[in-house]
């Protein structure tokens, strides 16, 4: 490996501004130094851990060479991500002459907003998706919006703005769209190739060159905390209060982020976020569309990655179980040495993941189904949207020729200290037709394969039941039964 | 802005009563200039605080050691019980039964017992974690279900509410039931959370920036906490990130130690808590068990009703007094109950003190009246909507409360009927049958529930107002009132009564922020009352001007009164027209006080609290809502298919704003009854305390069609503002028809036979129970 170059500050663009801080601690986050250096007050704390989106900002990056802009909690993201970005505020908007820009006109004369604290985030989420999507569905503007909570409005006021943003300006000719190409030239001039490197010791904070400068780093410094998308480091700091020094910043790492189909095999670098992922896995896995529809919220899946998700080894993460259920092999990396595990066996126990000193997920290999298989996935929680998982199901069938089963994998998160199979179920299923009698006599196998908890999300009698009910949903919908088999917010009555 | 010239040709002003104005920050919110206390420039040296927090349910401190605190980076001060100067009691209602900081003894989870004042916030949070506490635990109780009401513990006086004998005609009716349910509470989730910044002053003086719905309140509890007189503390409030009650009694703790450590150190002091924090350790919206009995004949005709509801008050009063007393008056919501008989208990629990939250009692109230029509409905087997109809109140007769109140002015029948028609209830509840009958899964649900809510504050005093109104020689005005602003569009509802009043464009009247030092003595912005008792105020001040204004005008030109006449920006005296700014100069010039302070006290209530009886509502105010639901049955999961609402503001103000209060207060009704749950773990912890683990609605979870239409054809029946009526609280309950809906999808898979006895908030895990209850129930 060729010896990289150091550089020794964070640099990137702040609205107009070019920004290189020489001095930041690793835990230092964006919402503070905006408000609290930059005295940049229209971005408000409502939470602190990415949960009500009043501190939404947008942050534009080159991804795959392309500029992009999206919405991002600023008050878990930390200014160590933030090389070779461009940070967009509210205060940045700005429309034609003495007017409000669209988004914000659209706002004031639909009364979208009441007390007026959440709206500078639902305004920046709102322009993000107006950028993309200049005349978007109720869905598309509920989905952008899931990362948003507004007290006052009902937000029915707000889903009426931002239906008719587009009267009041062309998204094409908005300055940040004008100014593509100078700034997508400038974030290209701040990717220099280099390592950053902040501060010593517990303060020391670096962003690694690219995936290969990442893998001496953390062979010779095994014990620093890797961060990447921060939807959950960023509560460590936000509201444990913990030291994360040193910390490496991986978001957006050359070597990290490629998501790539080989032989029906996916193959998802660890430092793809659920959005990037979203466009392949909803394409080539349909059923895990939906699911990631409801991971988080926009900002949430614009910064958390599918890497992160399962590194972090928490029995609620989404992904694992549908991977799992899939079959899916994780690649583990330290300096040159790589080892490719069965994802499940990555989860040992509750907080206990086999990473070895010095390793860190690389990526994650999912095989796509045969034609003939049926994959579905169901989530349960409290809230439908943004909501973590009170417990979620995920199910990979094969029929025989005779309509026995021949091979099912059942995987369940929210049931168990880990992510975990249902093998006894699994195993009163295989071999048997697949009918109603079949599925109802495995239903009873649950309470040898689960033990669940008592928690604030739901009851162990809640999850076990529903837990169960759902390989009978699975079972109607692989049917294909016309009749609804779950509840939608897709089409009205 | 672009400067203003009044139109003076104009047929009409710009933004007078009953016109649609924006909110008159919406051009800050939405461009991030509105500024919040939060945002305020801090002056050089500020302070920050932070509280440290119980880790106790019950107990007494044996030890409590903070030296490594003290040493902590950054830390200036640790504040405890002993350093409050003055009195260490922020109880509202002056039962002495709340601590700024705890002494010795802690009496739930969260409670704060000492304060870290440091340079930066952040070193403040840090340094409260190094504190060394001991505890020795105490027997606790969390959870209501577990107490009997009238045995256990009270943190205040009950209510007793009767009329006709209950017990005699239950027992003489043909048919009767008892039943319990439950009704969680609900966490106000204002997106901007508590804050207090206070600046010290000369002597004694402090002002103070607090984010509270109750000025004059922080001003006194300030007072109290240092010491010192009423008029050595300033409070001021421009706006709030929302308010919706937790910012009526609950930001004085924030103000008093940020007073105290102001004072000490000379410097400014700002205590910002984190969400977590704000949620453990301030009050939220009460819980209640209402075990109800009630009697009746075949037809659902209710002949007698008695009802517990008791309260999870925590551990101190604070508002429970009047939260469970609100309860009682709308136990009855728009039902004539022929013979009643209904008791509170405001139990005490090792819980954090409940606290105001929009309705104020009154919608848990109704939920428990709901619930036994939807018993009667069942028990008769009618469509609940058959029996509601069935019991409303009357209009000349049966339309007693049981508070001995006559209802004058229900117009629930017309309401009613009309959103009947407009949802089409009868068809769709023949296609839902139909629906019903042929999915296996998913079952559907429809329910239309009323709403009536009574007007002004029980306790009678608190129904008063001032304001400030200033006319400068230039025409222009500045408009100061009791009332605060917390998004619900006060102030720019005051603004254009005074508009009106002298008949000059909206944007000549200047908002200003609410201050002790302004309009003294004023009331919370509460009771849904900001509008009436405010509007009326200013009204009051602008008409006290105008007075003087019509007397010079009249001397000056040698005619009559009657023919001085306030046009829109200019003013008719005999034949020939001023401008309203040339008139003004040329009173001033004539040595014309121009400036005047308005009040306002409401009209004919009274409460006798002992007897149970008085009219303690100047008026009601009335809607509807019908909502439908699809329900998974295997899971409980759900969703909102359609909302229609019709909702009544009497003559409105400003429709637009009173569109909002009625979508945002049906939304956040509906959380409260669906995916809002409060939850304590066996030790006694909320653990509901962020975002992440309480769910309030969001934008995918209105329903997917929302009707919402307000009555264009009521008007006040009593001379409130411009016959507006108020709209805070009242659209709040609308919520209800949701959980009546799921109740009665949940009630299809036992064929409509069983009551589906579905407490709140339905969660997915609620509603799915239920489902199991009714299958396991099911007649064969």
């Amino acid at each position: 490996m060729a010896k990289v170059k150091t550089r020794n500050e964070i640099r990137f663009i702040l609205n107009g501004e070019d920004i290189a801080l020489a001095d930041v601690a690793p835990d230092a986050t964006l919402l503070d130094w905006l408000r609290l250096d930059r005295t940049l007050r229209g971005t408000k704390e409502g939470c602190a851990e990415g949960d009500c989106g009043a501190c939404t900002v947008l942050v534009g990056r080159l991804s795959a060479g392309r500029l992009v802009y999206e919405s991002v909690n600023a008050c878990i993201r930390f200014l160590g991500s933030l090389d070779a970005t461009h940070v967009v505020t509210v205060e940045h908007l700005r429309g034609t002459g003495e007017n409000l820009h669209p988004v914000q006109r659209a706002m004031v004369d639909f009364h979208g907003s009441q007390c007026g604290f959440c709206t500078p985030g639902f305004v920046m989420s709102l322009y993000a998706l107006w950028m993309r999507s200049p005349d978007p569905s109720d869905a598309a503007i509920e989905k952008a919006l899931q990362g948003n909570l507004c007290r006052c409005t009902g937000y029915e006021a707000i889903m009426r703005a931002a239906r008719a943003i587009s009267r009041y300006g062309k998204a094409a000719k908005d300055p940040l769209a004008a100014e593509r190409k100078s700034i997508t030239a400038r974030l290209a001039a701040l990717k220099d190739g280099a390592r950053v490197e902040i501060g010593a010791g517990k303060a020391r904070l670096i962003v690694p060159a690219d995936a290969d400068d990442l893998a001496k780093l953390l062979d010779k410094e095994p014990g620093a905390t890797l961060v990447a998308g921060s939807t959950d480091v960023g509560l460590w700091v936000t509201k444990h209060m913990r030291d994360i020094g040193p910390a490496v910043f991986i978001g957006n790492l050359d070597g990290l982020c490629t998501i790539s189909e080989d032989k029906g095999v996916i193959s998802i670098g660890a430092g793809i976020t659920y959005s990037e992922a979203f466009a392949t896995l909803s394409k080539r896995l349909p059923a895990l569309g939906p699911l990631f529809d409801r991971i988080g919220g926009e900002q949430v899946r614009n910064m958390g990655t599918i890497g992160g998700n399962i590194a972090n080894g928490s029995p609620i993460g989404d992904t694992p179980p549908p991977l799992i259920a899939l079959g899916a092999r994780l690649t583990l990396r330290r300096g040159g040495k790589r080892r490719t595990i069965p994802l499940e066996d990555f989860f040992v126990a509750y907080g206990k993941q086999d990473r070895r000193p010095g390793e860190f997920v690389e990526a994650v290999h999912v095989p796509v189904p045969a034609k003939a298989a049926k994959f579905a996935v169901y989530k349960i929680t409290k809230r439908r949207d943004e909501d973590i998982t009170a417990a979620l199901g995920a199910f990979h069938l094969t029929l025989a020729r005779n309509g026995t089963v021949a091979d099912i994998r059942i995987a369940y998160g929210g049931m168990a200290a880990t992510p975990k199979r249902a093998f006894a179920v699994e195993k009163a299923l295989l071999g048997k037709p697949w009918t109603e009698e079949t599925v109802e006599a495995a239903m009873a196998e649950y309470a040898s394969d689960f033990t669940p908890l008592t928690d604030m999300r739901a009851s162990a009698e809640y999850r076990a039941l529903a837990g169960k009910n759902l390989l009978l949903r699975f079972y109607i919908e692989t049917m294909g039964t016309k009749a609804p088999f779950q509840v939608s917010r897709d089409e009205a009555a | 802005m672009t400067k203003h010239v009044p139109n003076l040709k104009a047929q009409k002003i710009q933004g007078g009563v009953a016109s649609d104005q924006r909110h008159d920050s919406a051009h800050k919110h939405v461009s991030g200039t509105a500024v919040y206390i939060d945002d305020m420039p801090e002056p050089a040296g500020t302070l920050h605080g932070c509280l440290g927090l119980s880790a106790a349910t019950h107990a007494t401190i044996t030890r409590m050691d903070l030296s490594a605190v003290r040493a902590a980076p950054g830390v200036v001060d640790v504040l405890t019980a002993k350093d409050v100067p003055g009195e260490n009691d922020i109880s509202p209602t002056g039962r002495h039964d709340e601590p700024v900081l705890a002494d010795g003894k802690v009496e739930f989870y969260g409670q704060p017992i000492f304060c870290v004042i440091a340079e930066t916030r952040e070193q403040a949070r840090r340094a409260t974690r190094l504190a060394k506490v001991e505890y020795k635990q105490l027997p606790f109780v969390t959870d209501i279900g577990e107490l009997n009401p009238r045995k256990d513990k009270l943190v205040t006086p009950p209510l007793t509410l009767k009329r006709g004998d209950a017990e005699a005609a239950i027992k003489a009716a043909p048919r009767k039931l008892k039943g319990k349910m439950r009704v969680g509470g609900q966490e106000h989730f204002y997106l901007e959370g508590h804050i207090a910044m206070a600046v010290p002053g000369e002597d004694e003086d402090v002002t103070i920036y607090s984010s509270t719905q109750h000025p004059s309140e922080v001003q006194h509890m300030v007072s109290h906490a240092l010491g010192v007189p009423s008029n050595a503390i300033t409070v001021e409030i421009r706006r709030m990130g929302g308010g919706f009650g937790g910012k009526e009694t609950q930001g004085n703790q924030f103000a008093a130690l940020a007073a105290i450590a102001a004072k000490r150190h000379h410097r400014a002091v700002k205590i910002r808590p984190d969400r977590d924090d704000d949620m453990t350790a301030t009050g939220k919206r009460h819980d209640f068990v209402v075990d109800y009995e009630v009697g009746f004949d075949d037809d659902g005709n209710i002949l007698g009703v008695d009802f517990m509801f008791a309260a999870r008050c925590g551990f101190s009063s604070d508002l429970s007094g009047p939260v469970t007393d609100r309860a009682l008056f709308h136990c009855d919501n728009t039902y004539f109950w022929p013979a009643v008989h209904a008791q509170s208990a405001p139990l005490y629990t090792n819980t954090v003190s409940n606290t105001a939250f929009r309705g104020f009692g009154g919608p848990q109230g109704m939920v428990g009246a709901e619930r036994v029509i939807d018993e009667v409905a069942f028990a008769v087997g009618k469509d609940p909507l058959e029996i509601r109809k069935k019991n409303f109140y009357g209009t000349s007769d049966r339309n007693v409360t049981p508070y001995h109140q006559t209802v004058e002015d229900n117009i629930i029948h017309r309401i009613i009927a009309e959103l009947e028609a407009s949802s089409n209830y009868e068809r769709r509840r023949r296609e839902i049958r139909a629906f019903n009958a042929n999915s296996r899964f998913i079952k559907r649900g429809l329910a239309l529930t009323p709403v009536k809510f009574g007007i002004s504050f029980t306790a009678t005093h608190y129904n008063q107002a001032g304001a400030l109104v200033h006319v400068y020689t230039d025409g222009s005005v500045h408009l100061n009132h009791g009332g605060t602003e917390m998004g619900q569009g006060l102030y720019l509802k005051v603004a254009q009564v005074v508009a009106e009043e002298f008949q000059i464009d909206l944007d000549q009247v200047k908002i200003t922020a609410t201050t002790t030092g302004k309009v003294p003595n004023t009331s919370a912005t509460a009771a849904s009352s900001g509008s009436d008792l405010n509007g009326m105020a200013a009204q009051n001040g602008a008409r006290q001007i105008k007075d003087r204004l019509t007397n010079f005008a009249a001397e000056k030109y040698q005619v009559p009164r009657d023919q001085v006449l306030f046009l829109p920006n200019r003013v008719r005296i005999g034949n020939q027209e001023i401008a309203f700014a040339d008139l003004v100069k040329q009173a001033y010039m004539a040595r014309i006080q121009l400036s005047a302070a308005g009040f306002y006290k409401t009209p004919k209530i009274h409460w006798n609290r002992d007897k149970g009886e008085g009219r303690p509502f100047y008026y009601f105010a009335y809607g509807a809502s019908c909502s439908e639901v699809s329900v998974d049955t295997l899971t409980g999961e759900y969703v909102v298919e359609r909302t229609d609402i019709l909702h009544e503001t009497g003559r409105s103000l400003n429709r637009a704003i009173d569109l909002g209060q009625i979508e945002g207060g049906f939304i956040q009704g509906m959380g409260w009854l669906t995916t809002e749950e409060l939850w304590w773990d066996e030790k006694g912890r909320l653990r509901t305390h962020a975002p992440s683990t309480y769910k309030i609605p969001l934008a995918s979870d209105r329903p997917k069609i929302f009707n919402v239409t307000l009555a264009d054809w009521p008007e006040a029946h009593e001379p409130t503002v411009h016959r507006s009526k108020a709209v805070g609280e009242p659209p709040f309950p609308l919520g209800m028809s949701v959980l009546h809906a799921l109740s009665d999808a949940v009630a299809s898979v036992a064929d409509h036979r069983i009551c589906p006895r579905l407490d709140a908030p339905a969660t997915p895990e609620r509603v799915l129970m239920a489902i199991e209850r009714l299958r396991a129930a099911r007649p064969a």
